[in-house]
């Protein structure tokens, strides 16, 4: 596919999905196989094969150890439990090294990938109810963010002009584990503008999708697990997440929570749970995802590390 | 031993005038606590009891809030930022001409070499002062948007290790960003933060901008949890520090948090080895120990341990330990009863472990708190002097074999506020520079500052910066 193509969504959309451009998901047969249960049934006598709803942790997808589900849109969804949690603050814990060491080119690269892939699944999306200027907006969010990752440690960070004969420099650099609450109001765009800003600068996350969309959430997975980004950058967990939220607060391996989808009581209980090991805590406000996001979220979870040296001959 | 005997030299303390006691300084005036009582401010090298200090209750955490907030509302938030700049220059101006004053007060109150108060604090004070003066009128360039706006209110809450300098950290940036203040000295040095409020009515700064409330531990925490602070920054322990934090869950409060560290200074095999004993000594021994980025375990190349360690001891046997005021001391008094007990209660849990003790043979003063320069050699990892803040001067030795262990000793601790490195080959320092989670890495120096050098914490050493322009983000509502 010619890398022109690649700049306008609609030709993206129809050079990808070789098969049709059509909006009319159901007479397409990609639709049919990313398993809505209504789509197989509305086309041709062959049966479809169901996609089956699961954990994102450490690259894989496994269903909750715990073996629970629940139902959204009558497909059973994992339900994840304080384990799967733990498991996957120690998938995250682990990429962080590797991802967070990687060059800003590369992080940059990986996360605008995530972006093609998203348009990939543009129809998938749109099936699952996502509005198009929405899945619009997602994908130009990555594509946004990909390229913050080599452009904002000029912004924040530099030479200080001390008193004395220092060299003196201060670079921003990634907070570590983050714990995410992805919004509740906003499927896609919403997760996707929790997620990236925390990745694109080399913090590894463990994110809590949203208790009623979990099948976009888990989607989204899917193009991440198919865009390069190594296994446990992202983890991201189906569920309630009013059930395993706390634990992720509390837990002595993570860094820093964004508390972008929990209701008030929550997220000060949850804002107390974290003062234990002192997260950092960006507190829940009313978003419009559609806007202008700033760099609030970047900053939030990157730390200032100061390096001093002498000069002298 | 010595060629020549040190003559005494003591500053005069002449400069001071010090009242027997003090109100609280709230919208402008220095007043009776309504409900509060009295705390005794001692000078920890002597017992000598220097003054007395109002103990702020909650009736006068209110005053001085609603003072802050009509300030706020009335002078400080409409006044144009190039006339705040003006206020903050002419008060960096008065502490370059009363520093004297301060520096003889600061090591009579906190038991700081004169040489530091004189040398290090006061100056750096004036240049927080005048450094973020020039910010007043310039917050629209600083990366915050074309009109950052200020937060109102700020409660901030101060330690005893470097009173004034602590207190420059908070005000400086809190003024030029628009914010008014009610800052909290801690109970055993409130001293220079009162008369750095005579200062703030000599410049002629408007009532109610800067209050200062004198107190212990009751008094802060209810000046931070109250309902009508924007803003809370505190400098202290990691305990308190997530008291506070769970204090402001919740609220719409902007926290940052200056709390403790465990730094690890890392020496190789090819570094210098005179001039990393004098920063080593300078790590853990400049202001007793009591610095939060003090690099408290000393990870030594195993090669060089022999000889670098007693090279080090060679050094500290000639620290001068004793009156503060004497220009030629190096180590001065332990800030309190309390800290002493502190510092002694894990050195002895040191030895109990099993590491080696060495301290020199120095004579220490009869009255007062002091505790001789000590080293630990023999440390592991999982000892309590190789955990925990002891904010002394108590350095704990333990040795690597390769970069890849030296990294993971360091980063083996829940702080993360600074670090050291000693080697004479960049390629080296840049890497681990990049490897140390700490917000400050000094490389072939240590316990370095500047008003313009961001300062803060990784991990459980807190968050947020200051200094800087990044110290700046903290008082404004962005």
């Amino acid at each position: 596919m010619s890398e022109l193509t690649g700049q306008n969504p609609d030709a993206a959309t129809r050079g990808q999905n070789r098969a049709s451009r059509s909006e009319l998901t159901g007479q397409n047969p990609d639709a049919a196989t990313r398993g809505q249960n209504r789509a197989s049934r509305s086309g041709s006598s062959r049966l479809a094969v169901r996609k089956t709803y699961k954990l994102f942790i450490g690259g894989a997808f496994p269903r909750s150890e715990s073996g629970r589900t629940y139902v959204v849109n009558d497909n059973n969804v994992a339900l994840a439990s304080r384990k799967d949690l733990r498991d996957a603050v120690v998938a995250a814990r682990k990429a962080f090294p590797g991802w967070s060491g990687a060059t800003a080119y590369n992080r940059g690269q990986v996360v605008y990938r995530i972006a093609e892939m998203a348009e990939a699944r543009r129809k998938e999306f749109k099936s699952l109810g996502v509005p198009s200027d929405e899945v619009d907006a997602a994908i130009d969010r990555l594509v946004w963010y990909a390229g913050w990752s080599d452009k904002i440690a000029q912004v924040l960070g530099g030479a200080n002009p001390v008193a004395g004969p220092y060299l003196n420099i201060s670079s921003p650099e990634p907070t570590g584990v983050v714990g995410v609450l992805a919004p509740a109001d906003s499927a896609l765009l919403g997760l996707v503008s929790v997620v990236a800003p925390a990745i694109v600068t080399g913090n590894t996350v463990v994110v809590l999708a949203a208790e009623a969309h979990p099948l976009v959430a888990v989607t989204f997975a899917e193009a991440l697990a198919t865009s390069d980004v190594p296994g446990g950058v992202v983890n991201l967990l189906t569920g309630r997440p009013a059930e395993t939220a706390p634990w992720l607060a509390s837990h002595a391996d993570v860094n820093a929570l964004d508390l972008a989808g929990a209701a008030t009581d929550l997220a000060r209980d949850l804002e107390i749970a974290a003062a234990g090991t002192l997260k950092r805590v960006l507190r829940p406000a009313p978003a419009d995802w559609h806007a202008d996001p700033g760099l609030t979220r970047l900053t939030a979870f990157l730390e200032t590390k100061t390096v001093w040296h002498p000069k002298g001959v | 031993m010595a060629a020549f005997e040190y003559a005494p030299a003591p500053e005069s303390r002449s400069v001071v005038e010090i009242k027997p006691s003090y109100g609280l300084f709230i919208d402008g005036d220095f007043t009776s606590p309504r409900d509060g009582g009295v705390i005794k401010t001692v000078n920890p090298a002597t017992e000598e009891i220097l003054s007395e200090v109002a103990e702020a209750g909650e009736a006068d955490v209110d005053r001085a809030v609603a003072a802050a907030r009509a300030a706020f509302a009335n002078v400080w938030g409409p006044m144009p930022g190039a006339e705040r700049a003006k206020y903050l220059f002419r008060i960096a101006r008065l502490i370059q001409e009363r520093a004297r004053e301060l520096a003889v007060l600061e090591t009579l109150d906190n038991g700081k070499p004169i040489k530091e108060s004189r040398d290090v604090d006061v100056p750096l004070v004036a240049a927080h002062f005048f450094y973020y003066a020039g910010w007043a009128d310039k917050l629209g360039h600083a990366g915050f948007g074309p009109a950052p706006r200020a937060l109102g209110v700020a409660a901030q809450v101060i330690p005893w290790n470097f009173p004034l300098l602590m207190l420059a950290w908070k005000i400086a940036p809190a003024l030029a960003a628009g914010n008014t203040v009610v800052l909290k000295p801690a109970e055993t040095t409130p001293l220079t933060a009162l008369l750095f409020a005579e200062i703030c009515r000599q410049a002629e700064l408007p009532a109610g901008v800067v209050n200062i409330v004198t107190g212990a531990g009751a008094t802060g925490r209810y000046l931070v949890s109250h309902p009508d602070v924007n803003k809370v920054a505190f400098t202290g322990s990691t305990g308190v520090g997530r008291e506070i934090a769970r204090a402001v869950a919740g609220t719409s409060k902007k926290l940052t948090l200056e709390l403790g560290g465990k730094a690890a200074n890392i020496v190789f095999d090819d570094a210098p080895i005179s001039q990393a004993v004098e920063g080593i000594v300078n790590g853990i021994f400049f202001n007793q120990g009591h610095v939060c980025c003090a690099g408290s375990r000393l990870l030594v190349q195993e090669p060089i341990a022999d000889e670098l360690i007693d090279a080090l001891k060679r050094r500290m046997s000639q620290l001068r330990v004793g009156d503060p005021l004497d220009k030629n001391t190096d180590v001065g008094a332990i800030n309190s009863a309390a800290q002493l007990a502190r510092i002694t209660e894990l050195s002895a849990a040191g030895a109990e472990e099993g590491a080696e003790r060495w301290e020199p043979d120095c004579e220490l003063p009869s009255q007062g708190y002091w505790f001789r320069p000590t080293l630990f050699t023999g440390v592991s990892q999982s000892h309590r002097i190789a955990q925990e803040e002891i904010f002394g001067p108590v350095l704990s030795v333990l040795t690597f074999r390769t970069p890849a262990e030296a990294i993971e000793k360091a980063n083996n601790t829940p702080y993360g506020l600074s670090a050291g490195i000693w080697t004479e080959k960049g390629s080296r320092i840049l890497a681990v520079a990049d490897k140390l989670r700490a917000g400050v890495v000094w490389a072939n120096t240590f316990n370095k500052f500047d008003p313009t050098s961001p300062f803060g914490g990784y991990k459980e050493s807190g968050y947020g910066r200051e200094g800087g322009r990044h110290g700046l983000e903290a008082y404004l509502d962005v």
